[in-house]
């Protein structure tokens, strides 16, 4: 019971990052129908660039809390702003240019672009592993492993959940934002209609920059959260991340912002409870086994609406 | 609009090219202007390095890279024409020239290894004709992923996984029973085609972008398993001592009853490699050949229409699934038999050779060739490998330049350099290729 709930307290960290990454790819996909498969990459940048900036802060587990929280909210805003503009510069590249061109064109420019921002890293950072000095130290202890000491300690630790909290606070900003602002009526009218949005007056172009810039610094929230709980970053971390959180999208209904919190709380659950009661080495076949078997029988995804194909 | 109208040409370039200086600031602000390390000696401290001077030419030369360019040709009313797209022939080559390039590069295929043995001798020529088989290698995987993604229209990001398993299977069935590579050579090929089928019947119906994902994703599983099956596949370490070919029973061995002391001919390792040679080439005209014929056929014209429009097709009574699910299985078997090429050709595989990159190459010769153009695939696979080995040394930067010309060739001409297409086959002799223009594609 012990071990299953420190699994749970797992599962769900990892899922809220997944989520982060998930809601980037649900609301491009929402919005133009691509999959953006650079959205990755865009959150291994957003990894990048937090710890980049931690680095130059000087922030250490030496830092008094209040300064190291301040000083983290900064990272977390600067990250926010430079990766939105990575993932606007991929957007205004890669896939303007080919919008209304045929299907396939925009999904083999985001693998160009996936493969030329992980090389990008690779050459301007090196290949190396960059280990983190872990900034939180400590958490709850739920339970104390029972008087004989046979038990499991469960631990809640600090950094779990400044994850979680955060999470939620940004899902519930997002989700104001989508359902009450110009920006987010603009966003849903050309999810449905794009031609129509734009003879209604909807910047059709600006609107799509703009979720792609709202993607991205998503993505690189979940990139800094990514690095605090693992503490080590490298180049490629966002391709199995991108699948999963794709996977995760696609799990909850992709074009749905509740969904994919749900399907990355779910893919999060699956993949920790998967390397925690059978293999560590297949978890990954775990989660892409579940994204082929949600794809062939619930295409429409768990909170998705199923799509009417048009001639 | 207004606004653009009352600047003045100067102005106007001078304030987009300050806007692009600006992002391009941003972008490189962090990630090229600090470089974060691991110090060697003092535990696992990260430190900064600086490199303020890269920051600033990068954001120097895009302003003025770009304000030339809007001082010159785009914010001008009267653009100097400057049509690049003019290099390449209009809606494809030509069906002469086309019939020329094929033929002349059939036969400089053919004569290829013995002019290299004329001029460099064995040993000089020895790393061109290797250079040589890699291309052939993947003008044969080329031609394999343009039946699935170039006909049928399927995006296959997972093609690497048939790869896989025709490769494993030689090797395990060499390793386990000692069966020889002509008899694994059909056998690879039956059972990648076999996993085409188990993984195509359930994916294929399945639309053109989720379809791509759940072939990724099976490429993935594929290498996770060879990763981590230790007993069987020997995990990482891969499998070595695989099984050279033989030619007709005559092994390329030095002395009695090997290939050289048969035909009377001095030892020399270079013989096989100049079999090896021609046996992908064999190989890859196989795999032209039978694409070429297949065309023709009604399941070739089955396989174009649905390329074009699915729903088209499936209101004109063709059974989509068994249609798709032919092209994924041919596509897979000449994966399988360029696998149990590479398996013997290398002596050693493992799970590394599979990764995903090696599908996105793939995939990249046949969307940068021409969709469904064969030989855009050799024109695109000579380019890219023959590039790929020639800039050996910026190992890193190659592949920097690998992604960035997949997205700039897709913007410029998304149809692939090559890009007619050409009915297989048509009513009337009068119709020519259609332009890509016209070409609106219903569906991935």
């Amino acid at each position: 019971m012990d071990y299953f709930l420190q699994q749970l307290i797992n599962g769900v960290t990892l899922g809220s990052i997944y989520g982060l990454i998930a809601i980037g790819y649900t609301m491009v996909y929402g919005i133009i129908g691509m999959i953006n498969f650079a959205h990755g990459d865009i959150f291994m940048v957003g990894s990048f660039i937090a710890l980049i900036l931690i680095v130059a802060l000087g922030i250490t587990a030496a830092t008094p809390v209040l300064l190291l929280i301040l000083a983290l909210a900064l990272v977390l805003v600067v990250a926010m702003a430079l990766t939105a503009v990575w993932g606007w510069t991929v957007e205004r590249i890669a896939y303007r240019p080919l919008r209304g061109s045929f299907r396939l064109a925009p999904l083999i420019t985001a693998i160009g672009a996936s493969i030329a921002l992980q090389n990008f890293v690779q050459v301007s950072q090196g290949a190396k592993n960059k280990p983190l000095q872990p900034l939180f130290s400590g958490g709850f202890q739920l339970t104390d492993g029972g008087a004989d000491g046979s038990g499991i300690v469960v631990n809640l630790s600090y950094i779990q959940i400044l994850i979680v909290v955060t999470t939620v606070i940004l899902m519930g900003s997002f989700t104001y934002l989508i359902n009450n602002t110009n920006l987010g009526r603009s966003q849903r009218a050309c999810e449905q209609d794009r031609k129509m949005a734009s003879l209604l007056g909807v910047n059709v172009d600006r609107t799509i920059s703009l979720t792609f810039v709202m993607g991205a610094s998503l993505a690189s929230v979940a990139g800094l959260m990514f690095l605090l709980y693992y503490g080590v970053i490298d180049f490629y971390i966002g391709f199995l991340a991108g699948v999963k959180a794709f996977t995760a999208a696609v799990l909850g209904g992709i074009g749905s912002l509740p969904g994919a919190m749900l399907g990355g709380l779910l893919i999060g659950l699956i993949e920790t409870f998967w390397s925690g009661y059978f293999s560590v080495e297949y978890k990954d076949v775990a989660a892409f086994s579940i994204l082929a078997i949600v794809l062939i029988f619930m295409p429409e995804g768990l909170l998705g609406q199923p799509e009417v194909e048009k001639v | 609009m207004q606004a653009r109208q009352r600047d003045s040409l100067l102005v106007a370039s001078l304030k987009d090219s300050l806007g692009a200086a600006v992002i391009t600031f941003a972008l490189a602000v962090v990630m090229v202007g600090l470089r974060v390390d691991v110090a060697s000696g003092r535990g696992a401290e990260l430190f900064l390095e600086n490199r303020w001077l890269a920051v600033a030419v990068a954001v120097v030369v895009v302003f003025a890279g770009r304000f030339a360019m809007n001082i010159f040709f785009w914010k001008r009313d009267d653009p100097p024409s400057l049509n690049f797209s003019g290099l390449l022939p209009e809606g494809g080559i030509g069906e002469r020239s086309s019939k020329a390039i094929k033929y002349g590069l059939l036969v400089l295929a053919v004569v290829l290894p013995f002019a290299l043995m004329f001029w460099l001798g064995a040993r000089g020529s020895r790393q061109y004709i290797d250079l040589a088989i890699l291309v052939l290698t993947y003008v044969m995987l080329g031609w394999g992923l343009n039946i699935v993604v170039g006909l049928a229209g399927l995006l296959d990001l997972g093609y690497v996984a048939f790869y896989a398993v025709g490769a494993y299977s030689y090797a395990l069935l060499a390793h386990y029973f000692g069966l020889s590579f002509w008899l694994c050579l059909p056998l690879a090929g039956i059972l990648a085609a076999f996993w085409g089928i188990i993984l195509g019947f359930p994916v294929l119906r399945l639309r053109g972008d989720y379809l791509a994902i759940v072939t990724l994703a099976f490429g993935e599983i594929i290498r996770v398993v060879l990763l981590n099956w230790y007993e069987f596949t020997g995990g990482p370490n891969g499998l070595s001592g695989i099984p050279r070919p033989s030619f007709f029973g005559l092994e390329f061995t030095r002395g009695e009853g090997g290939f050289a002391n048969f035909f009377g001919l001095d030892y020399s390792s270079i013989h096989r490699i100049i079999f090896l040679y021609y046996l992908i080439f064999a190989l890859a005209l196989f795999t032209n050949f039978v694409t070429m014929r297949l065309r023709r056929m009604p399941i070739g014209r089955a396989w174009e229409a649905l390329r074009e429009d699915e729903i088209a097709c499936r209101a004109l009574g063709i059974n989509t699934t068994t249609t798709k699910l032919t092209a994924f299985a041919l596509g897979a078997m000449f994966a399988g038999f360029a696998g149990s090429f590479f398996a013997t050709r290398q002596g050693f595989i493992s799970p590394e050779s599979f990764t995903f990159l090696e599908s996105a190459i793939i995939l990249a010769i046949v969307v940068l060739g021409g969709l469904g153009s064969q030989i855009g695939v050799v024109i695109a696979a000579i380019v890219m490998i023959g590039g790929f080995e020639l800039f050996r040394e910026f190992d890193q930067y190659r592949m920097l330049v690998f992604g960035m010309i997949m997205v700039v060739i897709m913007v410029w001409k998304p149809r692939g350099l090559i890009s007619s297409r050409t009915p297989s086959v048509a009513l009337s002799k009068n119709v020519k290729g259609i332009s890509a223009d016209l070409v609106q594609e219903g569906r991935g």
